[in-house]
């Protein structure tokens, strides 16, 4: 069955979505990842976005996430206030799953979105934190989009834009954020998770067709490989979602 | 300005009033959608400088504020415009380049700003960015905050909970109030006194008029205070905020504005492929910016066609099956 390897990150990423969860999304492929999730294996989760909009009603893929195609038929239209709120506040916080992306990941899965080189002068600049900084801080569980080069792959990031598990175990609790940190990092080789003691980046998945070694090729530090397995690639009925269902524009995927 | 016509002004009036040289501003909207992009454009068109601008994620607006040299300072969480320019590209040109002195927040940190600053509250508390380099690295040095009053002394201090684990945090984060010198929104509906009624998600709109000191509202229609006082529960900002009401079709364009019309992506895109290049960027504020009068100019150079294009379903709100490819 032939499938693009953006297809494959998103079914990783759908499949890492439980019913129920409050899924916090930016655009593009995650967007496609939440969406997706709702016809697989989670038709009772909601989407939200960091502008207020509460289970909105997607009917066409929003560019942004103050695009008006989240504003229709939304449970509720609000503002950057109550959107971070619900994360923050621990009685629906901890219910809400967060997707993001970023130009470095580090081991502990610290991201970088601001800068590379210098931040008064960077070699390129991005667009900074916006509202990742806050959801990496404030929610338990974290999907993070990468694609796999060395350069994004680094020793230390260049700017700690957003935390993931800081400089190791306990790290995040004593420095003052909350229990929680990232979960799956997707790329476009495979799928990491983060080890329970040690809270380092490990390879649980490589996609058909890779292997580890390439993978570690990729990447500026070493991670675990001995629990890596290969992953099972996206089914027809999966397929079809996605193409007929969440992007039939082909506006991201 | 007469009782009879309230608050109403001319934009290029309003702006001449309120903004000034050097002065400290923000804009409404997020991103793509709801940007004061008239007001915007006639702050270029009357070369206004040294501005200190406040941004959470103000795409559109702050990236041609920066374009067109209007920006010395600017405190942002997010300079990024959706898929035509995942990082707003005057913006990461001027930084990479020095231009422009800035410092970094989250969009929570920068909506909780000006909530307290509309407060009228000196800080505010989080619980987002402990141990990252958004709390570590400032933009603006501990010299510069000391000689300027309109600088807070610091830039994010981190404070152990003054009441134990209450909450059950052992640390807080407090963040600084703004409150700009002007705010300028665009809004779906105003009455001439300044009462505004806004569609769709409100960003940080409210907090972000509530905290300045003047407020300009650009509004797609004015409309009689009878209307909007029949349903006082919708309208978000009472006119005693305002000092400003300009009435102006298309005000948002080329962001949306929810109910009325579309992004327009043929713009945009057209605009970041201008932005790119300096040579073309200057073409392009000299043709769209400066060779108009007024916001009608650029909206003439647009064309009615495109302008239909975008124009709102009724049903969704946005321009449904609008090619955005």
């Amino acid at each position: 069955m032939n499938y693009t390897l953006r297809e494959m990150m998103t079914i990783m990423a759908a499949r890492e979505i439980s019913d129920g969860d409050i899924v916090f999304c930016g655009t593009g492929i995650s967007l496609v990842a939440a969406m997706a999730a709702k016809y697989i294996t989670a038709p009772n989760s909601i989407i939200f976005f960091e502008t207020g909009a509460i289970d909105s009603q997607l009917e066409e893929i929003p560019m942004s996430v103050a695009d008006p195609r989240v504003m229709y038929s939304a449970a509720s239209n609000g503002g950057l206030l109550e959107a971070f709120a619900t994360m923050q506040n621990r009685i629906t916080g901890d219910r809400v799953i967060g997707i993001l992306g970023a130009a470095q990941i580090d081991k502990y899965g610290n991201l970088n979105s601001t800068a590379i080189g210098d931040y008064f002068r960077p070699v390129t600049r991005f667009s900074g934190s916006g509202g990742a900084c806050d959801v990496a801080s404030f929610v338990p569980r974290c999907l993070i989009f990468m694609q796999h080069e060395k350069r994004k792959f680094p020793k230390k990031v260049d700017y700690l834009t957003s935390p993931g598990y800081l400089d190791g175990p306990g790290a995040r609790e004593k420095a003052g954020l909350m229990p929680g940190g990232p979960t799956a990092v997707i790329t476009n080789l495979g799928l990491m998770r983060f080890d329970q003691e040690t809270k380092e980046m490990y390879l649980a998945h490589y996609y058909p067709g890779t292997t580890p070694q390439k993978i570690l090729d990729n990447m500026e530090f070493e991670v675990d490989i001995s629990r890596a397995t290969e992953a099972r690639p996206p089914t027809l009925n999966e397929l079809n979602i996605l193409r007929e269902k969440v992007d039939p524009q082909k506006l991201i995927l | 300005m007469s009782a009879d016509q309230g608050k109403v002004m001319a934009l290029d009036e309003a702006i001449r009033s309120y903004v000034k040289d050097g002065c400290h501003i923000s804009i409404g909207g997020f991103t793509l959608s709801r940007n004061p992009m008239a007001a915007v454009y006639e702050i270029i068109r009357q070369k206004i400088r040294g501005l200190h601008c406040y941004a959470h994620s103000n795409g559109t607006g702050v990236d041609e504020l920066v374009g067109g040299g209007c920006i010395a300072k600017l405190e942002i969480a997010y300079g990024g415009n959706a898929k035509s320019a995942p990082t707003c590209i005057r913006f990461k040109t001027a930084i990479q380049r020095g231009e422009i002195q800035f410092e970094d927040y989250t969009n929570y940190q920068m909506a909780l700003r000006f909530h307290a600053g509309a407060m009228g509250v000196p800080f505010i508390t989080t619980r987002s960015s402990f141990g990252t380099d958004i709390v570590n690295k400032w933009g603006f040095s501990k010299e510069m905050r000391e000689k300027d009053p309109k600088i807070p002394d610091n830039k994010l201090v981190v404070l152990d909970n003054p009441f134990g684990n209450w909450g059950n945090a052992s640390k807080v984060i407090l963040i600084p109030a703004i409150n700009p010198d002007v705010t300028i929104i665009h809004v779906q509906k105003a009455d001439k006194f300044g009462t505004c009624r806004m569609m769709g998600l409100a960003y940080a709109d409210v907090d972000q008029a509530k905290a300045a000191r003047n407020v300009i509202v650009t509004c797609e229609e004015l409309v009689g205070s009878e209307e909007l006082r029949a349903e006082p529960e919708f309208n978000q900002i009472p006119f005693i905020h305002v000092s400003a009401v300009v009435p102006i079709p298309f005000g948002a364009y080329p962001t949306a504005c929810y109910r009325y019309y579309d992004y327009d992506p043929q713009y945009l895109s057209q605009h970041s492929a201008f932005a790119k290049v300096d040579k073309l960027y200057r073409e392009y504020l000299d043709k769209f910016i400066f060779g108009v009068k007024d916001h009608q100019g650029l909206l003439n150079l647009v064309g009615k066609v495109q302008l239909e294009k975008i124009k709102a379903d009724p049903r969704t709100g946005y321009a449904t099956g609008l090619d955005r490819k």
